[in-house]
């Protein structure tokens, strides 16, 4: 029985870690129909934004929770003003264009801090579930997934600006008539899509270590992620997340980490065969 | 007068030259060429950076003290970055391009096995510096770290008879964690014991969380690691996270090795117990010497030296050293020759003796405790020589040998 709660709770702690890697991806390719393929650096910068602050001596949740998301937002905001505003509804070229950011960043990161592997403890102890213990942070991490998800579907559904943003997703032809300006939701949008993956970096880096290649660890699961989840933004990420993170962890119980991931991989290769266009293409078409 | 202007311009051309042929001349003979394949950068710059400092201050030592045969030696470094393809790549060149007289480098056995083989074909003499899983054998290559019977056989009886029977092992997934969780086998079940357990994990792979709910479930007495490099540090510290420094004694063959002491909290670090040829804090006159003169010249830029890895690496580039002068040549053949008659070095960490039917060595076995940043060596086995090796491979029968053989245990 412990260990069946252990389990579960790993379980959930795969699916957060999950989603917190794919927001700030879908939020961009969701809104945009970027392919962000920077993704992985922008975490990766959030990793270091946040450590380099707490070397400093901020207090780590500041660091993590405030400074890693607002600096790479701020990146977000000249990326998207400098490469991608020129490059909107050329899908092949945005892709070229942030693979090469990504090339960039991993390149400026590694001459700057060099190619080697940094990190801190995660923060908070552990936590006794019976017999078994577990990671204080896995709880954490839970609890920040939901957050993180409750509070991009509420500004979506209740603020001025989540109208805006709608609106402007499905039809910016339409807002622009209305006198809406798409170019500047799309800049928003953006900087908030890398705001949530610098945080998203920031929060995977006590058990990650932090490393210039951090990213291309995890843009693929990222990507897989997205693009099982399909159209809807926060219900897609949400049930593609709960789905591979499921596997995920269970393979990697039942056999190694290396099944596990293959595991997970065959799940998405499947699932991609049978719905095209993401378990949001067949189920929960309406909603975000 | 064209013959007098041609003369004039000989004179001229000869004057001209003279600089350069003076300070070749000021130099003594041509230096002696040493390469050194280390990971500067990477996962596994937590090794490769102190072995650096190492052979260069041997380097050094050696220059000050007039060189090697009379002439300078000149240590040319690599960085791989931690990629198996520039290791092949850098092998060729110090082969083909530098003519080095030997190649000492290699960390991990995937890159060894990378480049041994290059460094045979091409007949350049090759060191690798490194404890790792035994049975090279290779009359060109001397590997003068520990192996096995020399580090295991030592870890895992003291973690039997102080904690329990029942072993769960964690290693990393290439030849070295592959091959040494077999040794880990072998030795538990001579001891009686039982193992839980092996789980192995690629070196990217940094979220253990499952790994260790399995080893909660599976209730062993003991943990044992072999994992590898700067991702897996994360191991030790979801360990403690998780609350299980305080419920399962851990003890590895690779921790300390690097700089894993130094990165990880004493929290997290403390009580790990590990079995080297060599600790920083072993404490005997000529560790006491050679880290005076090593922090002097040094500064506060020389390194921790933790386990073995670079101390190894000043240990096996004197050997080489001693050799050459032993043979009177940079010769291969009769450097071989030389070092196989069972050179000696009485260096910091003790007595290394080449043995010469295996190309390994004997040496003395430290088993310590992680304290602080540091280790406090709890016991001391003096002279172990390389058994695990010398059961499979003898050169002296079998000169032309070129491979590595692996153990047959069943897990």
């Amino acid at each position: 029985m412990d260990l069946a709660v252990a389990v579960a709770l790993q379980v959930l702690t795969g699916i957060a870690t999950l989603l917190i890697i794919s927001l700030g991806l879908a939020v961009i390719f969701g809104m945009m129909r970027v392919i962000n393929l920077a993704h992985g650096e922008f975490l990766m910068l959030g990793a270091y934004a946040a450590i380099l602050s707490a070397r400093a001596g901020l207090n780590i949740w500041l660091a993590m929770l405030v400074v890693a998301p607002l600096a790479v937002g701020a990146i977000g905001v000249a990326v998207e003003r400098l490469v991608i505003r020129r490059l909107y509804g050329r899908m092949l070229d945005t892709m070229l264009a942030t693979w090469g950011l990504s090339l960039g960043f991993i390149g400026a990161v590694t001459m700057i801090f060099g190619n080697t592997v940094a990190g801190f403890s995660a923060p908070l102890g552990s936590v006794a579930i019976g017999g078994y213990r577990s990671s204080g942070y896995g709880l954490f991490l839970i609890g920040a997934a939901c957050v993180l998800i409750a509070g991009v579907w509420a500004v979506l559904r209740f603020t001025p600006a989540g109208l805006i943003a709608r609106g402007t997703m499905q039809n910016p032809e339409m807002a622009a008539a209305l006198g809406v300006s798409p170019s500047r939701v799309y800049a928003i949008a953006f900087a908030v899509g890398a705001a949530l993956s610098g945080l998203a970096g920031a929060l995977i880096a006590p058990f990650s270590g932090v490393v210039p290649t951090m990213g291309t660890v995890y843009i693929a699961k990222a990507f897989i992620t997205v693009i099982t989840g399909g159209a809807a933004m926060l219900a897609g990420t949400l049930s593609a997340s709960g789905l591979l993170g499921t596997v995920a962890t269970l393979g990697t119980f039942a056999t190694t980490p290396v099944l596990g991931e293959v595991a997970m991989l065959a799940v998405a290769i499947v699932l991609l065969r049978l719905l095209p266009e993401g378990i949001t293409g067949r189920f929960f078409r309406r909603s975000l | 007068m064209p013959i007098a202007r041609r003369s004039i311009l000989t004179g001229l051309g000869a004057a001209l030259a003279m600089p350069a042929v003076m300070r070749h001349a000021a130099l003594g003979a041509d230096p002696i060429k040493v390469v050194g394949i280390h990971d500067a950068s990477g996962g596994l710059d937590i090794y490769g950076k102190p072995m650096i400092a190492c052979l260069d201050f041997a380097v050094a030592e050696l220059n000050d003290a007039g060189g090697l045969l009379g002439r300078p030696v000149q240590l040319i470094n690599y960085d791989p970055q931690s990629n198996i393809q520039l290791y092949t790549q850098f092998a060729t060149e110090a082969a083909t391009k530098d003519r080095a007289a030997v190649v000492h480098g290699g960390i991990t056995s995937a890159s060894r096995e990378a480049i041994r083989p290059i460094l045979h074909r091409y007949q350049t003499l090759y060191f690798y510096n490194t404890q790792y899983e035994g049975g090279v054998c290779d009359r060109n290559c001397f590997c003068t770290g520990s192996t096995p019977a020399q580090n295991v056989n030592k870890l895992v009886p003291y973690v039997m008879k102080t904690w329990g029977k029942k072993i769960y092992v964690v290693a990393a997934d290439y030849n070295y964690g592959q091959i040494t969780s077999k040794w880990i086998t072998k030795y538990c079940h001579d001891g009686g014991g039982s193992i839980a357990a092996v789980d192995f994990f690629p070196l990217d792979v940094t979220d253990f969380g499952p790994a260790i709910q399995k080893i909660q479930a599976a209730k062993p007495d003991v943990v044992v690691s072999a994992l590898v490099g700067g991702a897996h540090i994360s191991f030790y510290r979801q360990w403690a996270a998780a609350g299980m420094k305080s419920r399962i004694p851990m003890a590895s063959t690779t921790f300390g090795g690097g700089n894993e002491s130094l990165v990880l909290s004493p929290e997290e670090g403390n009580g790990i117990v590990a079995a080297f040829s060599y600790f920083q804090e072993i404490d005997t006159p000529e560790n006491k010497a050679f880290l005076q003169k090593f922090h002097a010249k040094l500064g506060s830029a020389a390194p921790y030296l933790g386990g073995e890895l670079a101390m190894r690496t000043y240990v096996g580039f004197n050997l080489w050293a001693e050799g050459v002068r032993k043979a009177g040549s940079i010769d291969r053949m009769k450097v071989i020759e030389a070092l196989e008659t069972g050179i000696t070095n009485e260096g910091p960490p003790g007595r290394t003796v080449i043995d010469g039917r295996t190309n390994h060595v004997t040496l003395n076995v430290y088993l310590a405790e992680c304290a602080d940043h540091g280790f406090k060596v709890l016991e001391t086995y003096p002279q172990q020589p390389p058994a695990d090796t010398a059961m499979v491979c003898n050169l002296v029968k079998d000169p032309n040998s070129n491979r590595q053989y692996v153990i047959d245990v069943k897990i």
